[in-house]
């Protein structure tokens, strides 16, 4: 069976899980691009790159960024904020993971179960989640592939996402910093 | 008030493979109360149904002493399941079990566990759910319960009894995985028996539960909004809300992919694999493992060739490890407790060529599996393999 790439989609009407087609959670000291295990340190160029060549390159910061009362929290949602200032990055948050009904308003939110809406809505072609729990994550980045071209990225604090075209595990305060000293400096040579 | 728990924590590799054992010659139901009693669990929660009430009887005395903080009866097994989801999505680390009909009262709440993704572990010691009443031993529930979303272990005996349970509320737990670990024990045959048990002497036990580095939020007042059940969009006739209905259950089954490299790591292989180069191979779980092994001897007197396939994991299904280890195999035997069938649906779901499936013996009703009418099923399958 040809090894199955994480790419953007629309992919189709329900795609199938990434972890379901083989793809693994990359090891501590890994990442994922497309499906497949790289470098940490690949990755965050490559991330670097996707986000600065991006038309409207977007952050979605969830819960654990936006409310979770730790030092850790506040120090990441400054990073976020800097980054988005640095990469001319929108930020449109995911305050909580409630089904908003009658409907959402894309132009100020995102929500996990229908995340499609605020993609089509804001013309977002390079997404990036922090900062949201896992399940939810995941739930998202497999309705992106499945509805729209975005390209995601996904920084997470636990064991990453197959579902996300790049992600990142076990980003701490340091990582982000690192990410955004990247940026600075692919920014600096375009 | 709770008592303060006795043992010092350790992580659970120590706790398989490096704490010192010792042997005791215990029931299929002690082999649970040992391991809950090293689980650090937060709460118990109990109904009594046969043949598991032995076992919630005997977590009940880890209460008091001093083993697990807090443990009560509910109202029925309904109930219990509804209340240990509810501790559960709290934040806490929680253990029942149940059996036979009351699986089937309590059957709406288990894929609501995996839905909501909660580290619930639950043990079953399988009996009959037929009218007339039966209380014998009988695997049939988990032919029901194979769609639930949950993670499914087959014990053969009381020592993967002790080993599964322990081991359940670490992969429930991990973040990747995060949904329920049903522990399945045939009834009576291994609940009820009494074996050799390799048992931990050391003071140790699992670490705490940390709730924080959860997929999902728990339900506490630090994670705002708290949520009395995960977001019910479920009224709403739309695309939306369909398609997010359907990446929510592929992410439930992937969670289950993850957990088999936790699997791996800490009870081994998903099958277990003997003789694999012989012509004629048995597939089997639980207590059936035991009755293929006594056939084999038989077979071995008479110089027939027959291997062995013990399934350990039966949700997710180690598909790939089964094709594998049958692709020789001319005629493949699957004996069951229960009359679905429900290990060679699954095993012939899988195989490119399954005719060469033999799906007998299959008893059922609390019947045993004398290992001569296996080795009659393995004679008469050599026999139609040399004609």
């Amino acid at each position: 069976m040809p090894q199955y790439k994480v790419l953007p989609g629309p992919e189709g009407y329900l795609p199938p899980p990434a972890a379901l087609m083989g793809v693994e959670l990359p090891e501590e000291g890994k990442a994922l691009v497309e499906g497949e295990t790289v470098s940490e340190s690949d990755a965050v160029q490559k991330i670097a790159r996707k986000i600065l060549a991006a038309k409207n390159p977007t952050i979605f910061p969830g819960p654990l960024v936006l409310w979770a009362w730790s030092e850790t929290a506040c120090k990441k949602a400054q990073l976020v904020r800097e980054l988005a200032a640095e990469a001319g990055m929108k930020i449109i948050p995911m305050p909580d993971y409630r089904p908003k009904y009658p409907m959402i308003n894309p132009a100020v939110e995102i929500n996990p179960n229908h995340p499609n809406l605020t993609i089509w809505h804001n013309k977002i072609d390079v997404c990036v989640f922090i900062g949201v729990h896992c399940h939810y994550a995941n739930v998202a980045l497999k309705i992106i592939r499945g509805g729209t071209d975005c390209y995601t990225i996904a920084l997470c604090g636990e064991y990453g996402h197959e579902d996300a075209m790049i992600t990142l595990r076990d980003v701490t305060v340091a990582k982000l910093e690192a990410l955004l000293a990247v940026v600075r400096e692919t920014k600096r040579k375009l | 008030m709770s008592k303060k728990n006795p043992l010092t924590e350790k992580p659970l590799d120590y706790m398989l493979f490096k704490a010192k054992r010792e042997k005791q010659f215990i029931t299929g139901s002690e082999a649970v109360r040992e391991a809950v009693r090293r689980a650090n669990i937060d709460i118990a929660i109990s109904y009594p149904i046969t043949p598991q009430s032995e076992t919630m009887h005997l977590v009940g005395d880890l209460f008091a002493e001093g083993y697990v903080p807090e443990y009560f009866r509910g109202e029925n097994e309904f109930a219990v399941m509804s209340q240990v989801a509810g501790a559960a999505m709290a934040g806490a680390r929680v253990f029942t079990a149940t059996c036979g009909p009351g699986t089937m009262r309590a059957f709406e709440v288990f894929p609501m566990w995996s839905g909501s993704r909660l580290p619930v572990v639950c043990s079953f010691m399988t009996r009959g759910i037929n009218a007339p009443l039966t209380i014998q031993p009988d695997t049939i529930e988990m032919a029901f319960l194979l769609e639930t979303g949950m993670i499914m272990l087959h014990c053969e005996t009381a020592r993967d009894i002790y080993d599964f349970n322990l081991a359940a509320f670490i992969i429930a737990e991990e973040k990747d995985v995060h949904i329920p670990v049903g522990v399945f024990m045939d009834g009576f045959f291994v609940t009820h028996t009494r074996e050799l048990v390799d048992i931990i002497t050391e003071d140790v036990c699992l670490p705490k539960y940390n709730p924080q580095a959860a997929p999902v939020p728990t339900i506490d007042m630090e994670t705002p909004p708290a949520r009395l059940m995960r977001d019910p969009f479920v009224m709403k006739s739309n695309f939306v809300s369909y398609v997010a209905h359907a990446s929510w259950q592929q992410e439930v089954r992937a969670a289950a992919a993850r957990s088999k490299k936790h699997i791996k790591k800490y009870l081994g292989e998903l099958i277990e694999i003997e003789n694999p180069a012989a012509p004629t191979i048995i597939v089997a779980s639980g207590t059936a493992v035991s009755q293929a092994r006594e056939a084999i001897k038989l077979a071995k007197e008479e110089n027939i060739d027959v291997g062995l396939i013990k399934v350990k994991v039966v949700r997710p299904f180690p598909k790939d490890e089964i094709v594998a280890a049958l692709s020789k195999a001319k005629k493949i035997i699957i004996p069951e407790f229960n009359i679905a069938g429900w290990l060679a649906k699954e095993v012939a779901a899988v195989l490119p060529d399954n005719g060469r499936i033999v799906a007998t013996p299959r008893v059922y009703g609390g019947m045993t599996m004398p290992p001569e009418i296996l080795l009659e099923d393995i004679k008469q399958a050599v026999r139609k393999q040399t004609q």
